[in-house]
């Protein structure tokens, strides 16, 4: 009888996971299912490019299915709930999967209703997201038009998607208004509920020298309570104010809503509850858990859940066969930050060593925490290693799911 | 890191405050921690949410950021600030005797 192997969520992490295992097992060993609310799977990553005029949504866009190698089912619904104990999914339609190994790749999603006042007035106005596509869109439209004044760019808590996107949105905003010849009309404000930049030391210093460069000021411990359209402010709840003409604001941040109504499955936020080193759900030895699904205390990054998937399928395989895990992955991330005029930084990290200055992956390799020509030129080429390489679960050369230490300054 | 005395008793505080080592805490320091970060007045309000980190770190090695907290302790982040003014997280981990919690990147 072939196992059953039941993927949540056909994004970077479910899509690279049911194409590796569908290579290692045959279709007479394992029956692979994924199952999406949509058929379409965007690259994230390009997102950010988008309220500049750099790249079109439409662009980022392919059909998932096509993403999937032969052999793997296909199921476009939603997940009501995961029966933990009688290890089946139930879908919106009524129909269930049983499994006996289920992946939960669902990601996650931007809540910004949570947050008072932001979907109010002035939502899609002036205040905007770029962590999906319409929102990137009408943000590209409102780029185009705008004339001066203030612009905030806002974290509204942690965790959220790719945490250096937000400071990357600065420096392309700095950049974007000087090509445009006014940039003096122009006041940008990052504002953070973190203490720095950043939250890692080497990191948050060279990034808030950057940000100061750029003249761009940093507001810091701003937890955002309230956006108030009308009156263009954010509003924090120990009560200090931003004034803005345009906000950014990258929304608060859950997992998926099946999760919180699968009994034991997440935590406070419907984030699956991990073990850090296997990526086994901590509610069931049949569960696993890749990329912003997970809470793990590692970047919620494509990055990451390429460098899971390689542990997360070996562990898989090992749990069908009733041998014990490989407990090896160590939150390795890797990202590029885009810092505008063509030019980018590389960070490169893991859960016990922070970013620092180098090179990557060996002494020879791209310059880290440093700007670049090569490094941006790394971040445009990724976007093809993306769909041609990563997703379909090979291997790229050099690139290991263990973070290397040779190129790095790490005293 | 910093020897400091509450209550007379020394403990060890890291760089911005909290504990290093969340064994030397009890109890009874939490009134002199309160007053050293400006709360003269503790309510049973302030008790149990200072109890409520101290089991989350417990059970989970950190303690819950601000949101979570406002979702599994039972008071919104409204109300937590009110308690806290300077910030529930911080300010009720460092009374909590527990590490900082950890901002997720």
């Amino acid at each position: 009888m072939p196992r059953n192997i039941v993927i949540l969520g056909g994004g970077t992490g479910g899509t690279l996971t049911a194409n590796r295992l569908r290579k290692h097992f045959k279709p007479s060993d394992a029956v692979i299912s994924v199952v999406d609310k949509n058929r379409y799977h965007i690259y994230q990553p390009g997102l950010l490019f988008v309220p500049f005029g750099l790249a079109y949504a439409d662009d980022l866009i392919r059909p998932r299915e096509r993403q999937f190698k032969k052999g793997i089912d296909f199921y476009e619904s939603e997940v009501d709930h995961v029966d933990i104990e009688g290890r089946k999914v139930f879908l919106d339609d009524g129909r269930a999967l049983a499994y006996d190994a289920l992946i939960i790749a669902t990601g996650a999603r931007i809540v910004p209703e949570e947050t008072e006042g932001l979907t109010g007035d002035g939502w899609m106005e002036k205040m905007f997201t770029f962590y999906d596509a319409p929102g990137a869109t009408a943000l590209a439209r409102a780029y185009n038009e705008f004339e001066g004044g203030r612009i905030v760019v806002n974290v509204a808590d942690m965790p959220i998607k790719c945490p250096v996107a937000p400071l990357e949105f600065c420096f392309l905003t700095d950049w974007y208004f000087q090509e445009k010849g006014i940039r003096d009309k122009v006041e940008i404000t990052y504002v953070t509920p973190l203490d720095n930049a950043f939250t890692k030391p080497r990191a948050a210093s060279a990034l808030a020298g950057l940000l100061d460069e750029k003249g761009v000021k940093l507001v810091t411990e701003f937890n955002t309570g309230e956006v108030d359209g009308p009156g263009g402010r954010l509003i924090s709840y120990d009560e200090r104010e931003v004034p803005f003409d345009l906000a950014v604001v990258i929304p608060v941040h859950s997992g998926a809503e099946f999760v919180g109504r699968s009994e034991g499955l997440g935590d406070a936020l419907d984030f699956v509850e991990t073990d850090k080193h296997t990526l086994q759900s901590k509610a069931s030895p049949a569960i696993f858990a890749i990329g912003d699904a997970a809470n793990l205390p590692a970047s919620k990054a494509g990055s990451v859940s390429h460098f899971e998937g390689e542990i997360l399928v070996e562990n898989v395989i090992r749990f069908l066969a009733d041998k014990e895990l490989d407990a090896s992955f160590d939150g390795h991330a890797n990202c590029f930050i885009e810092t505008g005029f063509s030019k980018a930084l590389l960070i490169d990290f893991n859960y016990n060593q922070e970013p620092v200055e180098g090179h990557y992956p060996t002494k020879v390799g791209m310059p880290l925490l440093k700007e670049s020509r090569l490094n941006h030129l790394g971040k445009l080429m990724f976007q093809w290693f993306y769909w041609h390489s990563l997703l379909p679960g090979r291997d790229i050369p050099g690139i290991n799911p263990d973070m290397p230490t040779s190129g790095k300054h790490l005293n | 890191m910093t020897t400091t005395t509450f209550a007379d008793r020394q403990v060890e505080l890291t760089d911005d405050g909290f504990f290093a080592d969340p064994s030397q805490w009890s109890e009874d320091l939490v009134p002199a921690l309160a007053a050293a970060d400006g709360i003269d007045e503790l309510t049973d309000d302030h008790w149990t949410v200072i109890r409520f980190m101290r089991k989350e770190y417990l059970e989970n090695g950190t303690g819950p950021n601000v949101r979570a907290h406002g979702k599994t302790s039972g008071y919104t982040e409204k109300q937590l600030y009110k308690l806290f003014p300077k910030g529930p997280a911080k300010v009720a981990a460092r009374l909590a005797g527990i590490s900082k919690p950890r901002g997720c990147i």
